[in-house]
């Protein structure tokens, strides 16, 4: 114990001396808890080797296009095509995971009903569920023979809505996993005191929840969108693949691959990386001035 | 900052260690399973990268080779298989994917692993008798059974009233033969009058329904979803299916011309030379020449280059007037580069 | 501060109830519409995955998971997520010990990195490790002289898995541990605890809960990645598939019955970790609550 401890406050005392110096380039703030160097090290050693490095193979091998090479590549209208319908899906099955996202929190949150536990673990399913399986079984269900499909008076595999289905199962537990905790930590008491100064349930529910279950919704619609975008293995089973009506971005990017074109699978590749990041600064944003808000309060 | 550091590097350590223990652990987990206390010499492994439709072919065929080679050599031999799209199995093998052999469905792929890795000569489809493909196939039409769209011929296919599964050729191997073949009927309908060809070839992929990114894919969307009226498909992929999902249910139509359709097979020399088993490497791909090699190929419905072997399953096999790759599209680098490289024919089609 | 979003690690009290004031009618009417989309999305492809896997009889259902290549797929399996689940583990607590513990500049732009796996297409996580390591690739010809496989072996789909569920556990300690504030550490260090000391006796169990959870959702990930294990595995029989690449096969060979048998006992293997969190999440509120009390 006591060897231990003595590490430690020598620890304590390289961390201070470490602060003194850091303090000066004024990168980090003083704090008497020690380990920075170590977890920041780490941190950033395994995010460089595991992310940082292999990310950067898509920008070295794009930068071996010139310019005008990169943007034909690009704006290839067949590309440009499926960039509409990885966004355009994406987007859709955005929305449809905000709204049904956050009517399954509430209920989750609120209501009790038999079976609850079951199904709040269920919504996990998606992430565990590899991705083939996921578009192999959709297929089934939703193809003209299929339980649903045949039900149906229209053409769902095989079109843009099938991609929608598929990029709403892969989305699924985002909205609701971001959602769930802002009603939880919603006080009662508000909505209490709301509707005792008069306010109608819609009211509270505009004025009070829905501001605060915004971010949250907001966030999770993000991530989901995200992931959408470079979703793969669901989607080719159900999409169909037909140029310019319903190819995904994904799948232009394994056709180049497939005519050994690494530079032009790449220079796609960065598009959606860059457009990916930008899309979780955005939400990192949206956090930011949540908390904001919320200290303000 | 001594045990910080000390403690930091520790783990780094850790970590590395971690990696190179994984790596470690891929070189020996070889799954040795030769049969033990062979005579001759060391037991060796092959791997052969294939594509999607040998899988039942070269199931049957490994069996029949290392009990020969063993016979023959006293050496054990295991090998190993991996499937999947031909043109990412190339493109697995110029990445560093260890295969002894490989056996994919166009001679372009085998090219493309010469030209940017190589690991092959550039001769290696010489090395071989019959353009180094010990079977051959060709394209036919899987409709659904008594044809209710009576479904005869390529021009049957641009009927408006006829919906068309085939994959998609700039991702599939097996679809680029279903592409050049329905040229190569426009050809001889139009004499060679290339407007018309494109026009003919458009208004065929116009009735496309789907266009997946596999043979298999297609294969499945048309027998297991039921969606489309006529599926074009490789003679093998269609007897088979019609075996495994429903003689019952699909019956298949030979058209009245086809492209014979040459999937070939080299040994990756470089690699075999490195691992040590060329012999065994160049002895398997030879031993598909063979009676038992080529009864093989006819049992899973390829069609062997043996005449004896091709006699006793001729009512397989229909006669169809075949054209060659080599012949009508000049080889499969010049076929690639104005069909299917994008800007090419294909493109064309689809983006105007 | 950015990247607070917990995927799903509830940390209220049970005591509390949550009754809803509003009618019945409303509660029911939206409970029904809730689960027709869970049912339409989620639970009939599910039911479809089963049913299809016993179309065939028991008989062919045990074959499927019984045979040598599904044994060894799902042996490999396990083994990628035996390393990629601890190490990310280890990565989590440290990052999220750095992030929450530290005011420093650009937390938001490595929250941000730390996300990025996230949203990365599975093909491109595939594609980069080919391009690093692959024969063409940037460490290619060193690798191929000394004879070391990464891709096409165990260590490519082990990155490659690493990479895809890089963020699952930092992302689900970095909101708990920021709502916890440091004050409980500052405490401790003042009175002497050592760093270590202060971590194990102060930090961790008040975290364990969390961490767990997201092991767990990394391990449901770890074991379902298809797409950019597909890229760097090889498909050799046997060899390197994991049990996502080995369904591909099945349903290649038109083995329908069987492929959907070993994706239901994937549905199955992920039903049950998410049990555990469910067994885990209740054993957590009761601590608290206890705690609490």
């Amino acid at each position: 114990m006591r060897s231990i401890s003595n590490k430690q406050h020598e620890n304590e005392r390289i961390q201070v001396m470490g602060l003194r110096k850091s303090k000066k380039t004024g990168f980090k703030k003083y704090s008497i808890l020690p380990g920075f160097g170590l977890t920041m090290g780490y941190t950033m050693l395994y995010l460089s080797i595991l992310v940082l490095l292999p990310l950067s193979m898509i920008i070295f091998y794009s930068s071996q296009m010139s310019w005008p090479e990169f943007w034909d590549t690009v704006l290839d209208p067949r590309v440009v095509a499926s960039y509409k319908l990885s966004f355009g899906a994406s987007l859709a099955a955005g929305v449809i995971n905000m709204v049904f996202g956050v009517l399954l929190a509430w209920v989750l949150v609120r209501y009790s009903f038999p079976g609850k536990k079951i199904i709040d673990g269920l919504v996990d399913l998606p992430f565990a569920l590899p991705t083939a399986v996921a578009g192999i079984a959709l297929t089934t269900v939703y193809a003209p023979n299929g339980w649903v499909g045949s039900l149906l008076g229209f053409k769902v595999v095989f079109t843009p809505i099938g991609v929608v289905i598929a990029l709403t199962f892969i989305g699924l537990p985002f909205v609701v996993r971001m959602v769930q905790p802002v009603l939880q930590s919603l006080e009662k008491e508000v909505e209490e005191a709301s509707a005792s100064l008069g306010a109608s349930r819609f009211q509270t529910f505009r004025r009070i929840i829905f501001p605060e279950v915004l971010p949250a919704a907001l966030a999770g619609f993000t991530l989901a969108f995200a992931r959408s975008l470079g979703e793969y293995g669901s989607v080719v089973f159900i999409s169909g693949n037909m140029p310019l009506k319903t190819e995904i971005t994904p799948l232009l990017i394994m056709t180049k691959l497939e005519q050994y074109d690494y530079a032009g699978a790449t220079a796609i590749a960065a598009v959606m990386l860059v457009t990916s990041f930008m899309l979780l600064f955005i939400i990192n944003f949206i956090q930011w001035w949540t908390n904001r808000k919320f200290i303000s309060h | 900052m001594g045990r910080q550091k000390k403690l930091f590097m520790g783990l780094f350590a850790a970590g590395l260690l971690a990696l190179f223990s994984i790596t470690g652990c891929s070189q020996e987990s070889g799954g040795k399973e030769e049969g033990g206390g062979s005579l001759g010499k060391d037991p060796v492994e092959l791997l052969n990268v294939s594509y999607d439709p040998t899988r039942e072919l070269y199931q049957e065929f490994n069996q029949e080779f290392i009990k020969y080679w063993k016979e023959e050599t006293g050496q054990g031999v295991t090998i190993q298989q991996s499937h999947g799209g031909s043109g990412k199995q190339a493109r697995s093998v110029i990445d560093g994917l260890e295969a002894d052999v490989v056996t994919l469905a166009l001679a372009y792929d085998i090219d493309e692993i010469a030209n940017k890795r190589g690991i092959i000569d550039r001769d290696w489809q010489k090395r071989l008798d019959e353009n180094s493909t010990p079977y051959t196939s060709t394209i036919v039409f899987l409709v659904r059974k008594g044809n209710p769209k009576n479904i005869q011929d390529w021009d049957d296919l641009i009927r408006e009233d006829v919906s068309v599964i085939t994959p998609n050729p700039k991702t599939s191997g097996g679809a680029r033969w279903n592409y050049l073949a329905s040229w190569a009927f426009a050809s001889k309908q139009f004499d060679g009058d290339e407007n018309k060809i494109k026009e003919f070839v458009k208004s065929l992929y116009q009735n496309v329904e789907v266009l997946d990114s596999g043979a298999r894919d297609s294969t499945n969307t048309f027998v297991q979803r039921e969606i489309g009226d006529v599926l074009i498909a490789w003679e093998n992929e269609a007897y088979l299916s019609i075996n495994e999902l429903g003689k019952d249910k699909f019956e298949i139509v030979n058209p009245s011309i086809s492209i014979l359709a040459e999937p070939p097979v080299s040994v990756v020399d470089k690699i075999a030379e490195k691992k040590g088993t060329a012999e065994a490497a160049e002895a398997y791909l030879k031993y598909l020449y063979s009676e038992t090699g080529q009864e093989i190929a006819a049992k899973n419905y390829y069609r062997p280059r043996n005449s004896e072997v091709l006699k006793r399953y001729a009512n397989q096999f229909a006669d169809i007037e075949f054209v060659t790759v080599d012949k009508e599209f000049g080889g499969w680098q010049k076929a690639q580069e104005t069909h299917f490289n994008d800007g090419g024919t294909f493109d064309e089609i689809y983006l105007q | 501060m950015g990247g607070n979003i917990p995927l799903g690690f509830t940390d209220t009290p049970l005591g509390s109830s949550r009754e809803a004031a509003d009618p019945k009618w409303v509660q029911w009417l939206l409970i029904s519409i809730a689960l027709t989309f869970l049912g339409l999305f989620l639970i009939l492809p599910l039911v479809t995955v089963f049913v299809q896997a016993f179309e065939k009889g028991i008989a062919v259902y045990l074959e499927a998971i019984t045979n040598p290549e599904a044994l060894s797929a799902i042996k490999l399996t396990i083994l990628v997520a035996m390393i990629a689940v601890p190490l990310n583990a280890l990565f989590g607590i440290m990052a999220a010990w750095a992030i929450t513990k530290f005011q420093f500049k650009g937390k938001n732009l490595l929250i941000t990195l730390i996300d990025l796996p996230f949203a990365v297409s599975p093909v491109i996580a595939g594609l980069i490790f080919v391009l690093l390591f692959g024969s063409q690739g940037l460490f290619g010809k060193w690798l191929f002289a000394n004879d070391i496989k990464i891709i096409f072996a165990v260590p490519g789909i082990v990155l490659a898995t690493i990479f895809v569920t890089l963020p699952f556990i930092a992302r689900e300690l970095i909101p708990l541990m920021q709502a916890q504030g440091t004050s409980e550490e500052e405490a401790s260090i003042t009175l002497g605890a050592g760093g270590w000391k202060t971590f194990w006796y102060v930090t961790l169990p008040n975290i364990k809960w969390a961490l767990l959870y997201g092991m767990i959702l990394c391990n449901a990930r770890a074991i379902g990645e298809f797409g950019a294990v597909s890229v760097v595995s090889g498909h050799i029989r046997g060899l390197t598939n994991t049990m996502p690449l080995h369904i591909e096969i099945l349903y290649g060979e038109y083995q329908f019955a069987a492929a959907f048998a070993v994706a239901s006992l994937m549905s199955l293997m992920a039903i049950f970790t998410l049990i555990i969190k469910s067994i885990l999440e209740w054993h957590g509120k009761r601590q608290m609550s206890i705690e609490n009390h």
